[in-house]
């Protein structure tokens, strides 16, 4: 099946003005997939049948489930490996060679989805370093990944999905069929709702920030402001992440980038971050 | 890359052969650990082993414990993959020597995230 031309439009219009978040052409398959188990919650055949009753107004609460579905990620935990490893390789003895007095990490994991990256971080510097004490702001635009992530509890087939067999003994209860992660991990990450268009969350300036895969679903423009809003949080020798296909290059040119291990992180060029 | 597949069931069998084929590795199957042990000492070589544990005459960790007392195959990477999924299973299975562990049900995924977490698997990273 396929979605009608005036489906997709009203579709990417609403998520621009809830999100500016702008899904493109080729993210027509993303409509149907993700909106099609709302349609059908609702008793209705097909995302154009859906979409029509989202027309009219007082419809405020199924436009916001409309949003949520179509702006949440699949995850998994140590999702793409590179960047922990670069955290615990070269950006921990980094920092600590620039600070010496180093005893606490101040971390932002943006749109964080259901919580794997805040608490495969947290696990991997729990390994790397611990007696460093650490602290993740976990954000998301959307509630119902944030409660997910808050509670901690995974089903068999997320804990499969990337999580080292070591780090789940050591670190998550088996209760029935799901997970639950330690209170010594939950207890690093806060988890709050954030706009990535508002100024950045509590709990900065941070000396890492994550901010993977998220900047391909703005505009150039959103996406700039993203980045200043980001580089306003960061501390001057602090480390930002973006996803492998995302850059800095020609949206803010205060970054350079930095090649680590597989992978690259972003740092402020000295003049701006002095 | 070469992966022997050890499950006393032949569907289970095709589908872990079909998600590592999928990955690009050459697959051969066993029935049971005592299959698998006899194609190890007749020198076949493989970079990893995905292993059930409860198979008839030898089950995976006895396969596990019988694969680790010998030098030669130190260099096997050895996978669980079963519906045990105690935690002090696990644990049992990571001290007799397994290098990681999948619980059934499973998505290919999930296979493949392990295989890159132990540098089997270039990571494809994700958008």
């Amino acid at each position: 099946m396929t979605v009608s031309a005036d489906t997709f439009t009203f579709v990417v219009d609403l998520v621009r003005r809830r999100t500016a978040i702008e899904l493109t052409a080729d993210k027509e398959y993303l409509v149907e997939t993700r909106l099609l188990p709302l349609a059908r919650l609702a008793g209705l055949a097909g995302v154009d049948e859906y979409v029509s009753t989202l027309r009219t107004g007082g419809q405020g609460a199924e436009h916001d489930r409309l949003v949520e579905a179509l702006t949440t990620n699949e995850t998994s935990w140590f999702r793409d490996v590179g960047p922990f490893e670069a955290i615990t390789g070269h950006v921990l003895p980094a920092l600590v060679a620039s600070r010496p007095e180093l005893r606490s990490l101040r971390i932002w994991s943006a749109a964080c989805s259901t919580g794997q990256e805040p608490y495969s971080i947290v696990m991997a510097l729990l390994d790397a370093a611990p007696d460093l004490v650490v602290r993740v702001t976990a954000t998301d635009i959307s509630q119902e990944v944030l409660e997910r992530g808050r509670a901690g509890r995974y089903s068999q087939l997320e804990i499969n999905r990337g999580l080292p067999a070591g780090m789940l003994v050591r670190h998550f209860a088996r209760e029935g069929t799901e997970w639950q992660v330690s209170d010594q991990v939950r207890s690093k990450v806060t988890f709050s709702r954030h706009n990535l268009l508002d100024r950045p969350p509590p709990g900065g300036p941070f000396d890492i920030v994550l901010l993977r895969n998220v900047l391909i679903y703005f505009d150039l423009e959103s996406r700039a402001k993203v980045l200043r809003s980001v580089r306003g949080d960061l501390r001057p020798d602090g480390f930002l992440f973006l996803g492998a296909v995302e850059t800095t290059l020609g949206i803010d040119s205060v970054w350079e980038r930095v090649s680590v291990g597989r992978g690259s992180v972003y740092r402020l060029k000295k003049a701006e971050a002095a | 890359m070469r992966a022997l597949v050890i499950d006393d069931s032949r569907a289970m069998r095709h589908i872990v052969a079909d998600i590592l084929g999928g990955l690009g590795f050459a697959t051969v199957q066993a029935g049971n650990g005592r299959e698998a042990l006899d194609l190890l000492e007749a020198g076949e070589r493989f970079d990893v082993a995905c292993i059930d544990w409860n198979m008839p005459v030898t089950n995976g960790l006895e396969f596990l414990t019988a694969v680790r007392a010998r030098s030669e195959w130190r260099d096997l990477t050895l996978i669980m993959v079963t519906t045990e999924g105690e935690v002090g299973q696990i644990v049992r299975a990571l001290a007799a020597g397994a290098h990681e562990y999948v619980i059934k049900p499973f998505t290919p995924d999930a296979i493949a995230s392990k295989l890159e977490l132990l540098g089997l698997l270039r990571v494809r990273e994700t958008t």
